[in-house]
Formats: C-alpha cells, sequence, structure tokens
C-alpha cells in the first residue's frame, strides 16, 4: 500500500509544480499579487511531497520490501542497511527522484531567502523552477517509476552493483546533483532578467551567491568522484574522461566561466549577454549531462540502462527548456554592448581570456564527448577519442589561465596598471624559476615533476603578493571581504591541483608483480613485503584478503590488506588498499592467485607508489572552499540589495499600481 | 543574427541526439549477436540436479531439438519468467531442459518446489564453468537446440509471452519443417 502512496505523492507533487510554474507567471505577467504569490506555498507543498515519496522509498529498501520491482533490483536481505539507503540513489529511477529531491532542497531555500527581492522578478525566478519540476516529475511518473511493483513478489532480491557499494558512493551522487541542479538557480534568474528585460543588472548580484554555491558543490561531487574512482576501481587512476565524467565537467567549467562573468557584469556591467548565455549553458549542460547518463546515446562504464522512451523524453524536454531559453535570449538579450569601457590592459581583458578558454575547453569536451555519435552519423563506425585528446588540448587550453592568474587581481577595472605588473612578474617569476631548478635535482630532471613545482610556486606567490598588498594598503577590517578570500583560496587551489597532477605524474611509480609468500620489492624507496592471502568475510561478502607489510629503511610504515570480494550474486570487486599521506599515497591492489585455487601461493600484484596524488582533491577541496567563502560575502545580503537596487523597487510599485 | 547563433547551435545538437536515439533502436546495443548461432552447442557432462551420480551430456539430448534454459533460484527475472514456462512450455512441442546455473543444489530443489518444475531434464552446474562455453554472462537465458546439437536460437533475459511467440514458436516451426 505505502508504495501507492508514494506515486500519489508524486502526482500531486507534479501537480504543486504546475501551479507553481504557471500561475506565479501569470500574474507576473498580468500584475496580478494573488496568482504570484502562489509560488511559494506551492513550492512548500511541493517540497513536502516529493520528501514523502523520497522518505517511501527510503522505507521501502529499509524493510525489504521486494514486491517494489527497484527494489527487489537493487537489494538484497545481506545488504547493510547503509548501503540500502544508498541504492536508492543506487540506479535511474531512484537517482531522478534524489535529482528532484534536490531541485527541491534548492527551490526552497530560493523560496526562504528571495523574500527581499522585488515580488515580479522572484515569481518569476519561482516560475521557472517550478517547470524545470514539472519537467523532472513528469518524466519520472510516466517512464521512471521507482515504486513500480514487482508481482509475485520474490523471496529475495538482486544486488546493488558491487562497485557502489562504497562509502565514498553514498555520499558522491547527492553532493554532485546539488552542483548540477544547483546551476538552475542561475538559469532560473538569467530568464527571469531576460522576460523582466529592463532590470538586467540588478540580478546578477543577487544569482551571484547562488552559483558560487552551487560551483562549490559541483566541485566537492567531482572531487568525491574522482576520489573513489582511486579508491575504487583498483586502477590507481584518478579521472578517465569517461562521458559521464566528461558530463559532469562540462557543466563545471561553464560554471567557472559563469562565476568569473557574472563578478564582471555586477561590478562593471559589461559582458551582460555573456553571462546570460553562460548562466543558460551551464544548466543546459547539467541537463545535456542527465540525457547522456540515462538515453543510452553513449555507452559508458556508469551510465544507466537505458530505455529509448526516456531518451525521447528526455530530448523532448531538453529541446523545450534548451531551445525555449535560448529563442527567449535571441529575442530579448541586451541588444548593445552596455557597461563602462575597459582598456586593453584591464581585469575585464584577464576574465575574458579565461573566459573564452573555459568556454572552448567546455566546448573541446562536449565535441569529445559525442565523437562516437558523430561517427556513427558520419558513418565512420564508432569511433571514439580518448585520453590522448583531452590530455593534449585540455592542458594547452588551461596553460594561458594558469601563465595569467596571478596577475588578475592586481588588474585594476576598467584600465590596468602596467607598473603594478612589472613586480609580480619579477617576484613570482624568479620565484618559479629558482623553485623549479632546485626541484630539477630531486626529480631526476623529469620535466613534468619540475613544470608542477614552477606552477606552483607562480601561483602561490601570485596569491601571496595580492594577500600582501591588501594587507599593506587596505585599512584593518577590511583587508579581507570573503570575496576576495574566497578568489585567493579557490586560485590557491589551482596551483595545489596542477602541483598534484604533475608530480604524480611524472614521479608515480606502477608496477605489476608477482609475488610469493615473503618476498619483497622495492618501490619508491619502500619496500613492500608479501605476508600471503587469507579468507574473510564481511556483511554481505567472502574476500581474499592479502597482507603487505611496508617498511622503509627497516622501519615499519604500514600494513596494507587489499581485498578480492565475492558478492553473493558472484560479482567479484577489487578493494585496493592504500596507505594515505600528505607527500605520497601506497596503493596495492590484488590480482589473480598465480596458481588458480591455491590461494595461498603466489599472487599477482599491482604496486603503486604515487607522490602528490592527495595534492589533486586538495586542490579540489581548496577550489570549493574558495567558491563557498565567496558566497558569504557581506555584499551579496540582500538587506543591502533591497536598497541599492532602485530599479527593481520601482518596477514592484508600478506593479502594484 | 548573432544572437540566433546559439539556438541553432543547439539544433544542430538536438539533431544529432535524435539521431543517436533513432541509431540505437535499430542498432540494439545489448544485444551482442551471439557467435554460437548455427553452430553446434559445445560438449558438455553435468550432473543430473535430483541425482548428481546421472551424468548428462550433450550426445545423450541427441536426437530431439530441446530448449536448454538457464535459471537460478537467485535470479529475480528468473521469478518473472517460471509461470510463463510452466504455462507455455506443454504448448512448445520440445523437450525443456532445465540448466540450473551457479546454484546450491538444495537452494535450486526448493525453489522448484516452491515454483513447480516444468522441465523434462534437470542440469546441474554449480561452478559455473560449462556455462562460460555456452556464453552465459547471466541468468535467465535460453538455447533452441536442434536434433544434430546446433544451436538455432538464443535469447537472453526472461522468456515473456511476447517473445515466445514472435521469436520462439517461429524457431521451432522452422525447425519442424526442415526435420526428415
Amino acid at each position: 500500500m505505502t508504495p501507492e502512496l508514494g506515486q500519489l505523492a508524486l502526482i500531486l507533487a507534479l501537480l504543486l509544480a504546475l501551479a507553481q510554474g504557471v500561475l506565479p507567471l501569470i500574474g507576473a505577467w498580468r500584475g496580478n499579487r494573488a496568482l504570484m504569490a502562489v509560488a511559494r506555498p506551492a513550492a512548500a507543498g511541493q517540497a513536502v511531497f516529493v520528501a514523502m515519496a523520497f522518505g517511501i522509498l527510503v522505507w521501502a529498501f529499509l524493510h525489504f520490501d521486494f514486491s517494489v520491482r527497484y527494489v527487489a533490483e537493487n537489494s538484497n536481505l545481506e545488504l547493510p542497511w547503509y548501503y540500502r539507503i544508498a541504492a536508492v540513489w543506487g540506479a535511474h529511477e531512484g537517482s531522478l527522484l534524489l535529482w528532484i529531491l534536490i531541485l527541491n532542497v534548492w527551490t526552497v531555500a530560493l523560496a526562504a531567502f528571495s523574500t527581499k527581492l522585488p515580488e515580479v522578478f522572484a515569481a518569476r525566478v519561482m516560475a521557472v523552477m517550478g517547470l524545470i519540476a514539472v519537467g523532472f516529475l513528469a518524466f519520472t511518473i510516466f517512464t521512471s517509476d521507482p515504486f513500480g511493483r514487482l508481482l509475485p513478489m520474490p523471496g529475495d532480491g538482486a544486488d546493488l552493483n558491487p562497485v557502489l557499494q562504497d562509502p565514498g558512493m553514498t555520499f558522491h551522487p547527492p553532493v554532485l546533483y546539488m552542483g548540477y541542479v544547483g546551476f538552475s538557480v542561475a538559469f532560473a534568474f538569467s530568464i527571469a532578467g531576460l522576460l523582466g528585460g529592463e532590470m538586467e543588472q540588478a540580478w546578477v548580484r543577487w544569482a551571484r551567491p547562488w552559483t558560487n554555491i552551487a560551483w562549490g558543490f559541483l566541485t566537492c561531487g567531482i572531487v568525491a568522484g574522482s576520489w573513489w574512482a582511486y579508491a575504487e576501481l583498483g586502477w590507481g587512476g584518478w579521472w578517465f574522461w569517461d562521458p559521464v565524467e566528461n558530463a559532469s565537467f562540462m557543466p563545471w567549467l561553464v560554471g567557472l566561466a559563469l562565476i568569473h562573468a557574472q563578478a564582471v557584469t555586477e561590478k562593471r556591467g559589461s559582458l551582460r549577454a555573456w553571462t546570460i548565455l553562460l548562466s543558460i549553458f551551464a544548466f543546459s549542460l547539467s541537463l545535456l549531462g542527465t540525457f547522456l547518463v540515462r538515453s543510452g546515446v553513449l555507452t559508458s562504464v556508469h551510465a544507466f540502462a537505458s530505455d529509448p522512451r526516456r531518451g525521447v523524453f528526455i530530448l523532448a524536454f531538453l529541446t523545450i527548456v534548451v531551445g525555449g531559453s535560448l529563442l527567449l535570449y535571441a529575442l530579448r538579450a541586451p541588444k548593445v554592448a552596455g557597461g563602462k569601457p575597459f582598456a586593453l590592459l584591464s581585469r575585464e581583458t584577464v576574465l575574458l581570456i579565461g573566459n573564452l578558454m573555459f568556454a572552448v575547453a567546455s566546448a573541446m569536451v562536449l565535441l569529445g564527448t559525442l565523437f562516437p555519435l558523430i561517427g556513427d552519423a558520419m558513418h565512420l563506425g564508432r569511433i571514439s577519442v580518448g585520453p590522448p585528446y583531452f590530455g593534449f588540448l585540455f592542458p594547452l587550453l588551461m596553460l594561458p589561465v594558469v601563465l595569467l592568474l596571478p596577475f588578475g587581481p592586481f588588474l585594476r577595472w576598467g584600465k590596468g596598471e602596467a607598473s603594478l605588473l612589472k613586480p609580480v612578474l619579477l617576484r613570482a617569476g624568479i620565484a618559479a624559476a629558482a623553485c623549479a631548478i632546485v626541484a630539477a635535482f630531486f626529480v631526476d630532471g623529469k620535466l613534468k615533476a619540475i613544470a608542477g613545482v614552477a606552477a606552483l610556486v607562480w601561483l602561490g606567490v601570485g596569491v601571496l603578493l595580492y594577500a600582501l598588498k591588501r594587507w599593506r594598503e587596505a585599512p584593518r577590517g577590511k583587508r579581507y571581504p570573503a570575496e576576495l578570500a574566497g578568489m585567493l583560496l579557490a586560485h590557491l587551489g589551482v596551483g595545489v591541483f596542477v602541483a598534484g597532477v604533475l608530480l604524480t605524474e611524472a614521479l608515480g611509480v606502477t608496477s605489476d608483480v608477482r609475488m610469493a609468500p615473503g618476498q619483497t620489492q622495492h618501490i619508491g624507496g619502500y619496500d613492500f613485503r608479501f605476508d600471503g592471502v587469507q579468507r574473510t568475510t564481511g556483511p554481505n561478502w567472502r574476500a581474499d584478503q592479502g597482507t603487505i607489510t611496508v617498511t622503509r629503511d627497516g622501519h615499519a610504515v604500514a600494513t596494507m590488506t587489499p581485498q578480492k570480494r565475492t558478492y553473493p550474486r558472484g560479482q567479484v570487486q577489487t578493494e585496493s588498499a592504500v596507505d594515505a599521506g600528505f607527500f605520497r599515497d601506497l596503493y596495492v591492489a590484488l590480482g589473480e592467485p598465480m596458481d588458480a585455487g591455491n590461494i595461498e601461493g603466489a599472487w599477482s600484484l599491482r604496486l603503486y607508489y604515487k607522490p602528490f596524488v592527495r595534492w589533486i582533491w586538495g586542490g579540489g577541496l581548496l577550489m570549493m572552499l574558495g567558491g563557498f567563502t565567496c558566497a558569504a560575502d557581506k555584499r551579496f545580503r540582500l538587506k543591502r540589495i533591497a536598497e541599492s537596487a532602485p530599479v527593481g523597487a520601482l518596477q514592484l510599485q508600478e506593479t502594484r499600481a | 543574427m548573432s544572437r540566433l547563433l546559439p539556438l541553432f547551435g543547439f539544433l544542430l545538437l538536438v539533431t544529432l541526439f535524435g539521431f543517436g536515439i533513432w541509431w540505437n533502436t535499430r542498432h540494439d546495443q545489448t544485444a551482442i549477436p551471439s557467435p554460437l548461432i548455427n553452430k553446434p552447442a559445445p560438449a558438455f557432462v553435468l550432473p543430473e540436479l535430483y541425482d548428481p551420480a546421472v551424468k548428462v551430456s550433450k550426445t545423450d539430448l541427441l536426437g530431439k531439438p530441446y530448449l536448454l534454459n538457464v535459471f537460478a533460484s537467485w535470479c529475480v527475472e528468473c521469478g518473472v519468467e517460471h509461470p510463463v514456462l510452466q504455462v507455455e512450455g506443454p504448448t512448445l512441442g520440445v523437450q525443456l531442459v532445465g540448466y540450473n546455473y551457479k546454484d546450491a543444489p538444495a537452494d535450486a530443489k526448493r525453489w522448484l518446489a516452491e515454483h513447480g518444475n516444468p522441465y523434462h531434464v534437470l542440469l546441474a552446474d554449480q561452478s559455473g564453468d560449462t556455462a562460460i562455453n555456452f556464453g552465459v554472462y547471466g541468468a535467465p537465458e535460453s538455447f533452441l537446440i536442434d536434433a544434430r546439437g546446433v544451436i538455432r536460437y538464443k535469447h537472453i533475459g526472461p522468456l515473456t509471452p511476447g517473445v515466445i511467440r514472435r521469436e520462439l514458436k517461429p524457431a521451432i516451426a522452422a525447425l519442424s519443417k526442415e526435420a526428415p
């Protein structure tokens, strides 16, 4: 009975979303305040029903209700409770429900924090959010019902994909979706801005903190996904340029461009049309990611099972949302290039170059991801471009960004002074060169590693110099407003990230070896002694567990226990053992017994020494922190905005009259 | 005009995606055509489920066409397929050979006692080693094997009344036509 209630809740949520999407728009158009006032209660009601549906699905998983097909397909009696909760978003239907739930979280937050916005504008923003919810709720109800029954009810279910049975996976999707869905807010703001027309500048400031927070979550989600792939897949890699990874990376890149474009538009009024276009693109790419993952158009290691009906539905939805907003853009976008003029040497120029690079990189990733599809269309057969394509083009596009980054903050808006740049160039350049020369001796002259050190010092010193300048020149208490501190943190994160990537790639050691118990291998200055394999069991798996004792110059460093798990349905999953450290990771994955059946004998093992690999995620986390810190800036609090937005206030009065 | 460019670019993309969906409906990405079709079925010797002392081999089954149905008690979809086999099995006109895949014999017997046994012969492949030769990568799967031991048709996933009517029965009819 309860699963049917879940379905009913979804249908009611759809009706409320329709009310939230249509009525306030009509209200804003006709100047009807009663209709505009529908937005917030409708959003709240929708959120309640969606939360109810989600709760019912969680309940069904916790109580082993295998009469629900989705539960039977993704869990079984032996699955521990925490993975039964994670199983809710372990496959297509449930993850879609999670998407909707998170959309509702954002909508409710927007409803709560937008009370000081002009009424008409807020009504339009809420309506756009409502229309997005209509699309996703209809998609769920008509093509992907998570509450469908399976009768007769099986005695036990199948299993959650063992690859997903990992702590990283329990929180990776929710955080990632917070980012994806968060771009819907910036999107809604820009659509409302286009509809309103005359007040196209004020909304950018209101949208900024939302964009920053969404981008921060997306960063965190991608970092979590990358870390999970590293820890779980047993290949020791942290990024694979897989279509699904690219699907999250494209909105991230466009979001990055958007954050910087919004800063220009808010402060100087320039790049208005570009900011609107980027807001549309960021969310469109989030939708596109959903489409690519769920339509079966592309095959990927972690794409969901597909059904052509679903593909057609999302494609229609995508066409309406993106096509509609781009049409609106074509009709209503600011006609003349507005804003204050800027010289060739100015902060605007640097930000514009960065924007261009991020946009081109995103287009490059899109092209690479869609290549197999283009191949089909041109009758060239299924061709896919892999890491060589991305690995060559992406660093090339990011090189100017890294080189220009330290100068950005030193340049003034409108017209920068060349005299300020020279000391930065000299100091950061000399520091980077000096450190690179010293590093060259430590890394045996490996170019990538030297470049990594140089990039870290270049960016780090750049950030430090600007922090010092603020310390000297700005009055106490106003030295580091949140927006500025966030920027510095994120830029430092870029340096840490680049260093992590280059140093790991240059200095990492991988070794596939055959080891008999008692044998020792020497890798990266460490001695790995293989102490044999025993059987062990967990809550829902059996495993062969190896023991590897790691020593360095005779001192014990770590005891590592990689496993090869077998889950109840026969799926085999490797659990690599990682000894994490600030400067290096040791990583061991268990291969196969050399002599099948004799687990006490020799095994094939894969040993890694990965220096600075943690810096990759550390850099990502710093960028995330930067995004969140920026959003906390006092300037974005709505109280001041209400005062400083006479245009919006005027509009409000007109509507009331 | 330049403001319409993003829209045109996007419409181009939509065309590409529409093409992708259409292409996928024509070219099934999951259907891996079995290289074994129209090839002799792999030789096997497997114990009978209820009497492991009795070994059934491929040669024992030659002479009459049969439908080899891979199932397991742990397989959810098999529970969906089973009632269909119970009803449709006797109407097929071929022997039904149950192939118990990666299953504990006790579990399989309990499952059959509970849901009914439509099979004429039951083979037990507890390790799943023989199934590898058949290219089995999950249950349920069904193979139609003719009197000379050649695989003529293969279906992955549960047999539904629709699949039986549209695919399996015509395949069986084709067999009886060519029989001398």
